[in-house]
């Protein structure tokens, strides 16, 4: 062992090295706020604005924001998190949320104190511009980026270079719908199938020389309707990457459908045109503006090799806490670099108190050697860069602020959306669901289930896929049932999903009372273990019974629904009220929704 | 003499620098309102200890006089109070004492615990009072009760809920706005800087000269620290709902909720 136990803090911990933010947009904000109340701005108008500073009205009210954070790659530092935690627990419900775009969410803000948070935001380099509206959304990438063992290089300074590029940049102030880019490390941990463009990096030649590329991705995404990307060529240098994304964003902006917002996404106009058109249209589209571009466009990108500060590690041998052994197992990952892990952190449905932050912040500084966090695609947290032997210490740290659930890495951890605790579209308390599935699956050890540890759970409250449900071995979409005259909440199930090199969307099966949702997952459990071959998990018995080759007993989708059928009966009102009311809710289950936020 | 009262009067908060200088004139009474067994620990140096519990026992304004008194409070004496609690606890008696007359009431502007991080002298001897007099005169103008609530709505004054956003939401007197009790304060101190203060009053579009009352959850001490923010603005017209929301409920007046919205299910608590 190394450098043993320097106990201060250590003072040469990383802080934030681009600013993001502008605090002349946190006073421009508070000046349209009041325009807006003087009713000197029409509704429309100003709600556009709104969104393009990244300030979504709440369920039933534009009284409340949610406010959203664009951090690029996922990237944030101790000093952010202690800004976030202030500014949660001053103008927010002193929670924040972590969304499956890698951002933070802090929910019922008042609309006069948006301003606000944006300059306090701007003051620690965080901005919130183009996070919601018609624009090109946070720009995504791997929480692995970099450590991953299954990556040809880390494409992180890649996806901030292209948010240099983007950003605030005049030619994606107005596309037709949102627009999200996502690069990942490698084939298995990001999403470059279900988004507008997906990269992944890949070694390539250019004229007879190695050159850094990627597989790009066009045209996938995940909602009402969702579709695959389809790769646009089999390499795309780095050099070309930028030209690239300008001429699929030049496409999108002239032929997007502005008509019909519900076919808006890029992904409808690919598929209305057809792959191989589409296809031609980018390339010309490329070629063209290369030629006449007077200037050359290129990523800026930063490669320089960040040098890894060293970080204490603590001669005692700590005494293991109890637990440590099963949250190792689901929640670290181990980093290509030797002795290092990444360590993933449960949170319910992406939320995480204003002390959490503040613990995490604190955790990051002493014990990661990158001094940073990032923030995954599942609603969770990752600290990189931590050293094997500092393990159960960060275990104990965690344990201590209640992040140290087990489960990161598998089933045991649930995607929901918000729901109706703050959306206006939900039709069902998605984001309560999936912490009551958590919380069972924890306390049931599904984690530590080597048969389940591949698959997920999704749930989303509405049929727009925000919870991501379709890309989920099991996933749910909220919406209403009926017996009689009584309504329940009821939720639409699909199985096989995946988002890695053989991208799915799941196929739907049956429809799940809320208050059913947990012994249905724990039925199909026991299906797939009477009906397992040795050594399958869930999510391939899931697929291998979708393409046809089921048995013995369960051929397909269809026999799973037939043996759920008693789990998921409605019960009359006078047998069983609770079947009735949503989670979260004492009163009947009643439908409401409001106008969607998502375009303007 | 009367000129400089006045000007005094308008001192919202003390910082801890002033405050030191003036105990070493023994100029001021400083008023320590946490719990007894706290206080016997260590205080200020000559602070008494007032803990906010008996004086809730009974604030009728003859027994708030009596305490004055006892302490040594005349009509000019200058009085600062602090607590361990963001400086809500302190607002409370402040408010007290500034609604049986005594103009001279000031707030640490930090917490005792800020006081002792920053190294500060404590100390835990128990000082010796003289008892003084005080007069009585009543600042109804300060005071809001429940019936005054309505009348005053209709008359344009705003009504301010200082608890919690999530605690508003569920639910709140009919048309208040909510400034979250955690808004008001800034790093160390219990209030923010004036500036800051002033921008998230006029971001919400409110007048310097509004009439505004404030409550909150049961005994007006996060409304109180409300109150003392609106105070270091030099708004005037400001009045404490001193027995707020609690008092409100058990009469059964009407109450507005957002509705049809789980927030609650967002919080990580």
């Amino acid at each position: 062992m190394s450098n043993t136990s320097i106990q201060s803090k250590p003072d040469n911990v990383p802080k934030h090295k681009i600013n993001w933010g502008r605090l002349e947009e946190a006073e421009r904000f508070s000046e349209m706020v009041k325009l807006f109340r003087q009713g000197k701005i029409n509704r429309d108008d100003f709600r556009r604005f709104r969104l393009q500073h990244g300030a979504y009205g709440s369920r039933m009210t534009d009284d409340y924001s949610m406010i959203r954070l664009k951090l690029p790659a996922g990237e944030v530092y101790s000093e952010q998190l202690e800004k976030i935690a202030d500014l949660s627990e001053q103008f927010s419900i002193g929670s924040a949320h972590v969304s499956t775009r890698q951002n933070f969410q802090l929910h019922w803000v008042a609309l006069e104190d948006v301003s606000e948070v944006l300059r306090g935001l701007a003051e620690s380099g965080m901005t919130t511009r183009e996070a919601c509206g018609n624009s090109v959304r946070s720009i995504m990438c791997s929480p692995l980026a970099g450590v991953c063992p299954d990556e040809v290089f880390d494409p992180t300074p890649y996806a901030v270079g292209a948010t240099k590029f983007l950003l605030r940049n005049p030619l994606c102030q107005a596309l037709p719908r949102k627009f999200k880019i996502n690069f990942t490390c490698c084939e298995k941990h990001g999403m470059a199938r279900m988004v507008d463009i997906g990269l992944i990096p890949q070694q390539g030649e250019v004229n007879g020389k190695p050159q850094r590329g990627f597989k790009v991705f066009l045209g996938g995404g995940l909602g009402a309707q969702s579709f695959v990307g389809h790769q646009l060529e089999p390499f795309t240098s780095e050099d070309e990457v930028l030209y690239t994304i300008v001429s699929v964003i030049r496409i999108f902006d002239r032929l997007g459908n502005r008509e019909n917002m519900a076919r808006a996404r890029m992904r409808y106009l690919v598929n209305e045109m057809g792959w191989e058109k589409f296809q031609n249209l980018v390339l010309k589209e490329r070629a063209m503006i290369k030629m006449l571009l007077s200037v050359i466009i290129k990523l800026e990108v930063d490669k320089t090799v960040e040098s890894m500060r060293k970080i204490s590690i603590s001669s005692e041998i700590p005494s293991v806490p109890q637990g440590y052994a099963r949250w190792v197992k689901s929640n670290t990952f181990k980093q290509k670099q030797p002795g290092f892990s990444c360590v993933f952190l449960t949170l319910e449905s992406g939320d995480v108190t204003s002390n959490q932050l503040r613990a995490i912040a604190d955790i990051a500084r002493e014990f990661t050697a990158d001094g940073q966090i990032r923030n995954g695609f599942t609603q969770d947290m990752v600290f990189r860069w931590v050293r094997d032997e500092d393990l159960p210490r960060v275990y104990s740290k965690l344990l201590e602020v209640g992040l140290a659930n087990p489960g990161a890495l598998t089933m045991a951890s649930v995607v929901g959306c918000s729901g109706t605790t703050s959306c206006n579209l939900a039709l069902t308390n998605s984001h309560r669901l999936a912490k009551e599935v958590q919380r069972k699956f924890i306390e049931l050890k599904i984690d530590e289930d080597d048969d389940l540890r591949n698959s997920t759970i999704k749930i989303s409250g509405c049929p727009n896929s925000c919870g991501q449900h379709e890309i989920a071995t099991i996933g749910f979409y909220g919406g209403g049932g009926r017996l009689g005259k009584d309504m329940y909440p009821l939720y639409s199930m699909s199985l096989g999903g995946r988002a890695d090199e053989t991208t799915t969307l799941g196929h739907s099966c049956t429809k799940v009372p809320a208050k059913r949702v947990i012994p249905t997952i724990l039925k199909i459990v026991e299906i797939f273990k009477s009906d397992k071959k040795s050594g399958e998990t869930l999510d391939l018995w899931v697929k291998r019974v979708i393409e046809g080759n089921g048995g013995p007993t369960i051929k397909s989708l269809d026999d799973i629904k037939e043996l759920l059928k008693p789990v998921v009966i409605a019960p009359t009102k006078d047998q069983d009220e609770d079947f009735y009311a949503d989670y979260g809710s004492d009163g009947s289950y009643h439908t409401k929704t409001g106008r969607g936020e998502c375009a303007a | 003499m009367c000129g400089l009262s006045k000007e005094k009067t308008t001192r919202v908060t003390v910082d801890a620098d002033k405050l030191r200088s003036e105990i070493r004139d023994k100029s001021v009474k400083v008023l320590d309102i946490r719990k007894e067994d706290d206080y016997k620990q260590g205080h200020i140096p000559g602070a008494i200890n007032l803990p906010l519990a008996s004086l809730l026992a009974d604030d009728s304004p003859d027994k708030v006089l009596q305490y004055a008194q006892s302490f040594g409070i005349g009509d000019e004496t200058p009085v600062v109070v602090y607590d361990d609690t963001f400086g809500a606890l302190a607002s409370r008696v402040a408010w007290t004492l500034e609604y049986i007359g005594h103009e001279d009431v000031s707030l640490l502007d930090v917490t005792y615990g800020t006081w002792k991080k920053l190294g500060l002298e404590t100390s835990s001897e128990i000082p010796s009072t003289v008892k003084t007099n005080h007069s009585l005169k009543l600042q109804p103008q300060i005071l809001a009760t429940s019936d005054y609530l309505v009348p005053a709505k209709e008359k344009g004054a705003i009504l301010v809920d200082n608890r919690e956003r999530l605690n508003y939401l569920e639910q709140h007197i009919p048309g208040a706005i909510n400034i979250p009790y955690r808004m008001l304060a800034s790093g160390q101190n219990i209030l923010r800087p004036k500036e800051d203060l002033r921008r998230l009053i006029q971001n919400r579009n409110i007048a310097p000269d509004s009439e505004i009352i404030t409550y909150c959850g049961s005994v007006g001490t996060l409304s109180g620290l409300g109150y003392y923010a609106l105070k270091s603005l030099g708004m005037d017209n400001v009045k404490l709902y001193v027995r707020s929301f609690k008092e409100w409920k058990s009469l059964e007046k009407p109450i507005e909720k957002q509705n049809d919205a789980n927030y609650w299910d967002l919080s990580a608590e």
